[in-house]
């Protein structure tokens, strides 16, 4: 049987597996959704756009539901202080998301072109607005967010809403976005055809060679400029969810402390930039013949930037820059050792199937939507 | 110090945004089997107007479906936003049930719900039936998770408080799991939606049969309406929650408080039709009592008192004075006095710590409460009697209306007479507001009787909020309410326009609308 250790290591792979299903599909969408109103002009060509992920927008959005879902049962601590501290953060992405369901569903029901022009740009906020801020929350993980626990756990949170915008962090959300925007264009490169799909491979090339150069910045300002995390002494990995008590000192560059430890790490940035920058040559000389490598490309390249800011956290999850002993680490600030493993249980039973039904109903779905199409069906269709 | 504005208003916000919500859970619930029942009749008996029918009755859920969807993120969100302390303290136990429907139902339902919309034209008949019962099936679990969360909020069995990690751990996932509350508030809350379901197509079929509109489509969608509702209804009210009440402090609390009884009377005790609760002298007026009717109800038998609040305060007295005891012990355990003494007497009281607890309310300290302030927290012990008790008269109230709707339509329609009856159709397309009431009311019922606990006799409400400053809530409350109306707005708009238009939406050159000439055309092109 696992150890109380092991478990809390699976449960850091389960969280950012679930991290990295929801930027993924979820996050193709709000690329989608951020391409709209640039790459689709007329109403027709809109509807194009839209109905590629229109059977699968719900479907991608309960990754991030879960991923919330299993904050809460995995590391409840993380879920009860990063809701709370990033109060109106989190409600400002909360108003913004719900712009996406009313859009998609309703959109189309009136024929209208200014109810429909109106939800473009709903949508547009609704995914956008969203991968900004969650670019921004994890830029304010790595500089560390102030908050402290009293003696009855409860935690109290003492930055501002403001303080959140500050230059790395928005970098961080350039990075975020650019990189949804990219993941976007290789899907409709490769589920569009004629102008939507050219004006997406145009978008994309910008878009992976805005998040390249970002993300290159963000690399170098945390080896420069940024103050990483170490735990000093007193974390044990095998023991109680208890994160008041351990030592943790602050010290430029740390960050990268786990990548010089182990230099395979490194993989995981490189990759990524080499991917974006795959993506963006097929994008520029081979859109329509490897529009299924570009995608790829590009979600490995989502799924590696998860990979690298997880792994120069480690075992950093939510670092506390007021009280830095009080950091959220994912040894320190777990669920019991119980439910660790009840969970493990429940999600090897049903990723698996997730996976499989979630791949059978985008193999039914799978053709590249034309106006021709949706002219036909202009009454079912999104 | 507690901060009682910061509270009061978090529990607005929350009330608000699940009340919000839950208006649109229950349709969604239980159309997506009325949906299943009549695509199963079209793919068996391969007539099209079930087809049809699935398919208009489809595009209404689906204008609900979207915002039900919307509206469950901020639920999704509010635990850790609004009530972190609640999150830290019991999400080992209660973030389980909440992930599980995660992963076993949220993304069934939601991924086939797409296929349900979409892939009519990509799918089999049987595959795209079988994708509508999946999701069926998924939001069902969905229900039944989130209830299992809920009931174990009311009668948290299964978990065990840590002095170390100060949270409550899940100690059996199998007592969760079969919670009593849980199992009677999963069926009563279900069967509750399938009556919001057949009630919704029952009241805009007899809108159709009243117009003469459509006859052969409102008069088949009104009769699996009609049969399912009837089912349905008997359900919620035979298998009410009643039986719940048996089990947990707060459930018999809450069903003292739903009585207005705050005098144990003998048994069976009588049945409180109406009355003025008053809970300053803890009697209620000008009451007029069934005898013998409660005591059947609530306890299932002759013999079992259902205890009065008065004598309920009497018994969390002693509870309080011994959770003093338990926070005395914690606080030693929480500055290392881990010596076996501490341990012992800790885990000697600490049963009774939720009681302690609610003394913070008035002491930072809690240990050095005084007399009054033990009595003010006794007082503090039981919910205010008159909303819940005139809730749940509601609640019944709407319930028995639409048990003789249903009962009336589904005689009627069995005997073929449905059209003649004019008036009947008339009093269902005004009932349609019913199973909002009654589950709205339900709801409200469950919830504030809950009081003062967030999760029963562990943690008071008003220690489970976020430090948030009382702006922030002002905000972002004041946000939710303006852009849940404009939603609420937008959502009814349409939900009428598609109703009125009726299976004309379709476009299949079949109905009304599409065989009348241009006066009517204009509005038949402005839908889609």
């Amino acid at each position: 049987m696992l150890d109380y250790e092991t478990l809390k290591f699976c449960w850091w792979l389960i969280i950012g597996f679930l991290f990295i299903g929801f930027v993924v599909t979820d996050g193709m969408d709000m690329g989608v959704g951020g391409l709209l109103l640039f790459v689709a002009k007329t109403d027709l060509e809109r509807r194009v756009v839209i109905n590629t992920v229109g059977p699968h927008w719900d479907g991608n959005q309960v990754w991030f539901i879960t991923a919330a879902a299993a904050l809460f049962a995995a590391w409840p601590m993380v879920y009860a202080t990063a809701f709370s501290g990033f109060y109106f953060a989190m409600m400002l992405t909360l108003f913004a998301l719900f712009l996406r369901p009313l859009a998609f569903d309703y959109r189309s029901k009136i024929e209208s072109t200014r109810w429909r022009f109106n939800w473009d740009r709903a949508l547009f906020v609704g995914s956008m607005v969203p991968a900004l801020v969650f670019g921004i929350a994890f830029g304010n993980l790595l500089q560390g967010v102030p908050f402290s626990f009293d003696e009855l756990m409860r935690v109290t949170y003492t930055g501002s809403f403001l303080a959140l915008f500050n230059p790395f962090a928005l970098l961080s959300g350039v990075v975020s976005v650019s990189m949804l925007l990219l993941h976007g264009a290789t899907w409709l490169n490769m589920r569009t055809e004629g102008d939507i799909a050219k004006r997406s491979a145009k978008a994309g090339q910008l878009a992976a060679a805005v998040m390249l150069s970002a993300f290159a910045i963000c690399g170098v300002m945390i080896a420069q400029s940024i103050d990483g995390f170490v735990v000093v002494s007193g974390l044990d990995p095998s023991g109680l969810a208890q994160p008041t008590k351990k030592i943790v000192e602050l010290s430029r560059g740390a960050w990268l402390n786990n990548f010089n430890n182990m230099p395979l790490l490194w993989l995981s940035p490189i990759i990524s930039l080499l991917m974006a920058l795959l993506a963006a040559l097929i994008l520029r000389f081979a859109a329509n013949r490897f529009a299924g490598i570009a995608f790829m490309a590009s979600a490995l390249n989502c799924a590696l930037v998860i990979v690298t800011a997880a792994s120069a956290m480690f075992p950093f999850v939510l670092p506390s820059i007021s009280f830095p002993n009080h950091s959220l680490t994912m040894w320190d600030s777990v669920s019991s050792e119980y439910t660790l493993r009840l969970m493990l249980v429940v999600v090897a039973i049903f990723i698996p199937i997730i996976i499989t039904y979630t791949a059978w109903c985008y193999r039914r779905m799978w053709r590249t939507v034309t106006v021709q199409e949706i002219e036909q069906h202009s009454h079912t269709a999104y | 110090m507690i901060n009682e504005t910061l509270v009061e208003l978090s529990r607005w916000q929350f009330a608000i945004t699940a009340l919000f919500h839950f208006l649109f859970v229950p349709l969604t619930i239980g159309m997506t089997w009325i949906l299943f029942i009549m695509e199963a009749v079209f793919v068996m008996t391969g007539r099209e107007i079930y087809r049809d029918m699935t398919k208009f009755w489809g595009k209404l859920f689906g204008i609900n479906f979207a915002i039900g969807v919307a509206t469950g993120l901020t639920m999704e969100f509010e635990f850790g936003t609004n009530w972190s302390y609640y999150s830290h303290y019991v999400g080992d136990v209660f973030g389980a049930p909440l992930a599980i429907e995660g992963l076993m139902a949220f993304f069934l339902e939601s991924t086939f719900v797409g296929m349900f919309f979409l892939g009519w034209d990509r799918l089999s008949r049987k595959q795209h039936l079988a994708g509508t019962l999946l999701m069926a099936l998924g939001t069902n679990f969905s229900a039944l998770w989130i209830l299992i969360a809920n009931g174990w909020m009311q009668n948290p069995i299964g978990a065990e408080f840590n002095y170390q990690t100060m949270r409550m751990e899940l100690v059996s996932f199998s007592e969760i799991l079969l919670n009593p509350v849980a199992q009677v508030k999963f069926i009563h809350t279900v069967a509750a939606g399938y009556v919001a379901g057949s009630m919704f197509v029952l009241s805009i079929s007899s809108y159709y049969i009243l117009k003469g509109r459509d006859l052969a489509f409102a008069k088949r969608s009104f009769s699996v309406a009609a049969g399912f509702g009837l089912a349905s209804i008997f359900s919620v009210i035979l298998l009410g929650d009643e039986s719940g009440y048996e089990v947990g402090e707060v459930q018999r609390v809450k069903l003292a408080a739903i009585e207005a009884e705050y005098h144990t009377e003998p048994a069976p005790a009588a049945f409180t039709l109406i009355g003025l609760p008053n809970d300053d002298d803890m009697e209620t007026h000008y009451a007029i009592k069934i005898p013998y009717v409660m005591g059947i109800i609530a306890t299932r038998s002759l013999a079992e008192q259902v205890i009065g609040l008065r004598d309920l305060q009497k018994e969390h007295e002693p509870r309080i004075r011994n959770g003093m005891i338990a926070y005395g012990f914690l606080q030693k355990l929480r500055n290392g006095e881990e010596t076996p003494e501490n341990i012992a007497g800790f885990n000697a009281t600490k049963q009774d710590l939720g009681y302690g607890l609610l003394l913070k309310r008035y002491t930072e300290k809690v240990v050095d409460a005084t007399e009054a302030q033990i009595k003010m927290a006794v007082k503090d012990s039981t919910p205010p009697v008159a909303p819940i008790f005139f809730a749940f008269r509601l609640m019944v109230g709407s319930g028995m209306v639409m048990l003789i709707l249903f009962i009336l339509a589904f005689y009627f329609n069995a005997r073929r007479q449905i059209e003649t009856k004019r008036w009947l159709l008339k009093a269902i397309l005004l009932a349609l507001p019913l199973p909002w009431v009654a589950i709205e009311t339900g709801w409200f019922v469950a919830e504030f009787g809950r009081q003062p606990w967030a999760i029963s006799e562990i943690l008071p409400t008003f220690m489970a909020t976020s430090d948030l400053a009382v702006s922030d809530v002002i905000l972002s409350l004041s946000a939710f309410v303006t852009v849940y109306i404009v939603m609420f707005i937008i959502e009814m708009w349409l939900m009428i326009r598609f109703a009125k238009m009726g299976p004309s939406a379709l476009h299949t050159g079949r109905y009304h609308f599409e065989n009348l000439s241009d006066d009517s055309s204009s509005l038949r092109q402005s839908n889609s």
